[in-house]
């Protein structure tokens, strides 16, 4: 549905400066009917990557194309023609505060030249569709927060998008809020199968609804892939950065510093282990015992779930001859368990405990 | 109290100070509205930026707006004469009135439209919208509550400004205080003069005050 080819976006000097780099060597599809998540943190390009998209930033390198149309190539009045079918809901909504809320969900409609009856006929369901037939004569400053979201995508909806583009849609709402927004969103991208982009800080967002996910780190994309995947097995720092805190991967604090990054003598491998999927309830500590004569010691375990799928992660130390141990680890490879070697027990810590 | 001659003289001034305002506000507005849109949207970054015409634009409001009234009023006379076939009376008072009134509204006009949100121009952009469409269903609709506080600004400074005219032979309550309150010395005249004044000034900004409340809905109790 989306396709960025090798964007490149750079601001030009200012007053002497170097020119500075926004974007640099962008390469994403976005599928139709898919919830593409971008993550990043300030400054790191979101907002203008998702410009590129109906190119109120215009590249200064590369290719966009939605829906097959290279918007690149587009002169002026074909490209604003073109912009009508991508949607666009704003952190700040971006409501005109002298227009009803009726008024509002009418704008993109009146500017698309369509008659005042046809208007009437598009507005009323989309209201019903966000939940606010009853606020329909109210003005945004008489609206929450959420509220004045739900018209920001009613007026996105109005001519009938293939693409909806949120920029940081529920930053400025609070949990509950952005909770039912999310819930919003999900629920109009499976009713009407719209491809929704949207860029947030925000993690949560994207492990609640996305489906797809790119974490862009000083203007490059660092990492992709299904949201399940890279939650799972965040590789890049930046990820793991924002991963960390909503699926907690990470040892506790306390059973950290009894790990040596190193191997020292005495001291055992210390293994995480990830389960994924339905692999995530298989009894493979017991099957490792037995099969390797391996004294497993459970330093730290949790089961989470991303929508849906649970994900489990086990931290053991692993007692046992080094062939055993490394016979372990290839197992668990086979059985397509993610395993990772984080450390070495420091001597006397858990053992002597246990 | 007033004499009946005296009384007659004050209605006829202050239709003739109604009428120059009326006629020099209602055509700076249809200049200088448009002017003031022009100088917002080709500014440096914006809608439809054109710098060269901005700063051109921005350099003859400028001279007109340093230039005393009372010297502007001197200076066009020239001017006066060629658009109104003579410099005294009110007709040609409307003629200097008019040129102050233009680029004091297109600043008014200017800083109202600059303050509208960038957000909702993007916003705009995003639906396909073209710049004028931009312009005439976003920017002057959302800059409405203060341009018409600024319009009742711009009405309040050309009553001033008439009564200015009225020493150079304009007519008007300026004409009547200078020369029936201040040569024949008529202090009641004077009063008479700067009462009508100061009540016309009242009801042009409580006007103004409401038409902005009315057109303003960012304030959810108005």
């Amino acid at each position: 549905m989306i396709k960025l080819q090798s964007i490149e976006k750079t601001y030009p000097a200012r007053g002497g400066g170097a020119p500075v780099p926004a974007l640099s060597g962008i390469d994403l599809t976005v599928g139709r009917g898919e919830i593409f998540g971008i993550i990043g943190r300030s400054g790191a390009g979101k907002s203008t990557l998702l410009r590129t998209i109906n190119l109120l930033e215009t590249p200064t390198a590369g290719r966009v194309l939605v829906d097959g149309v290279e918007l690149t190539a587009l002169p002026a009045a074909e490209l604003r023609a073109a912009r009508r079918s991508i949607g666009m809901i704003f952190q700040h909504f971006n409501l005109l505060s002298s227009r009803t809320v009726y008024d509002n969900v009418a704008l993109p409609l009146e500017l698309a030249g369509v008659r005042k009856a046809a208007i009437r006929q598009a507005v009323d369901p989309l209201l019903e569709l966000v939940g606010l037939t009853d606020k329909r004569d109210r003005y945004p400053a008489e609206l929450s927060g959420g509220q004045k979201q739900r018209v920001g995508i009613a007026r996105a909806l109005a001519n009938g998008p293939k693409v909806l583009l949120s920029d940081e849609a529920t930053s400025a709402l609070d949990p509950e809020t952005t909770g039912q927004i999310l819930e919003l969103l999900a629920d109009i991208n499976r009713r009407l199968s719209l491809t929704i982009v949207l860029i947030t800080h925000e993690i949560a967002v994207i492990k609640e609804i996305g489906h797809r996910i790119a974490v862009l780190d000083g203007g490059r994309i660092v990492e992709k892939g299904a949201v399940f995947d890279v939650f799972a097995h965040p590789v890049h720092a930046t990820t793991r950065g924002f991963v960390d805190p909503v699926v907690n991967r990470g040892l506790p604090d306390s059973l950290r510093h009894r790990l040596s990054p190193v191997p020292a003598p005495d001291a055992n491998p210390v293994l995480r282990i990830t389960f994924t999927g339905d692999r995530a309830t298989s009894p493979v500590i017991s099957m490792l015992s037995r099969k390797f004569n391996l004294d497993l010691n459970i330093w730290h375990g949790q089961v989470d779930e991303i929508q849906g799928s649970p994900f489990g992660t086990l931290v053991v130390e692993a007692v046992g001859t080094t062939t055993a141990i490394e016979a372990a680890i290839s197992l668990l490879r086979v059985n397509n368990l993610g395993v990772e070697v984080i450390g070495h027990a420091l001597p006397g810590s858990l053992r002597a405990a246990g | 109290m007033l004499s009946p001659e005296v009384y007659a003289l004050l209605v006829k001034a202050t239709l003739e100070t109604l009428h120059m305002v009326a006629v020099s506000g209602a055509l700076g507005t249809l200049a200088g509205l448009p002017l003031g849109v022009l100088l917002a949207v080709t500014g440096r970054g914006e809608l439809l930026q054109n710098l060269a015409f901005n700063r051109v634009a921005g350099v003859v409001v400028n001279v007109t707006r340093s230039t005393p009234f009372i010297i502007l009023v001197v200076a066009i006379i020239p001017f006066t004469r060629l658009v109104a076939g003579t410099s005294i009376g009110t007709a040609a008072a409307i003629v200097p009135l008019t040129v102050a009134a233009i680029p004091f509204i297109a600043r008014i006009v200017e800083g109202a439209v600059r303050e509208v949100d960038r957000g909702l121009i993007e916003a705009a952009q995003a639906m396909g919208a073209t710049p004028f469409q931009i312009i005439v269903k976003v920017l002057l609709p959302e800059a409405l509550p203060a341009i018409a506080l600024g319009l009742t600004l711009a009405v309040v400074s050309l009553i001033g400004y008439s009564a200015m005219v009225g020493a150079v032979g304009g007519g008007g309550l300026g004409d009547l205080g200078i020369r029936y309150g201040y040569q024949r010395f008529l202090p009641e005249v004077m009063l008479a003069v700067v009462i009508v004044l100061v009540v016309l000034v009242q009801l042009v900004q409580s006007t103004g005050d409401r038409i902005a409340r009315r057109v303003n809905k960012r304030n959810p109790t108005s």
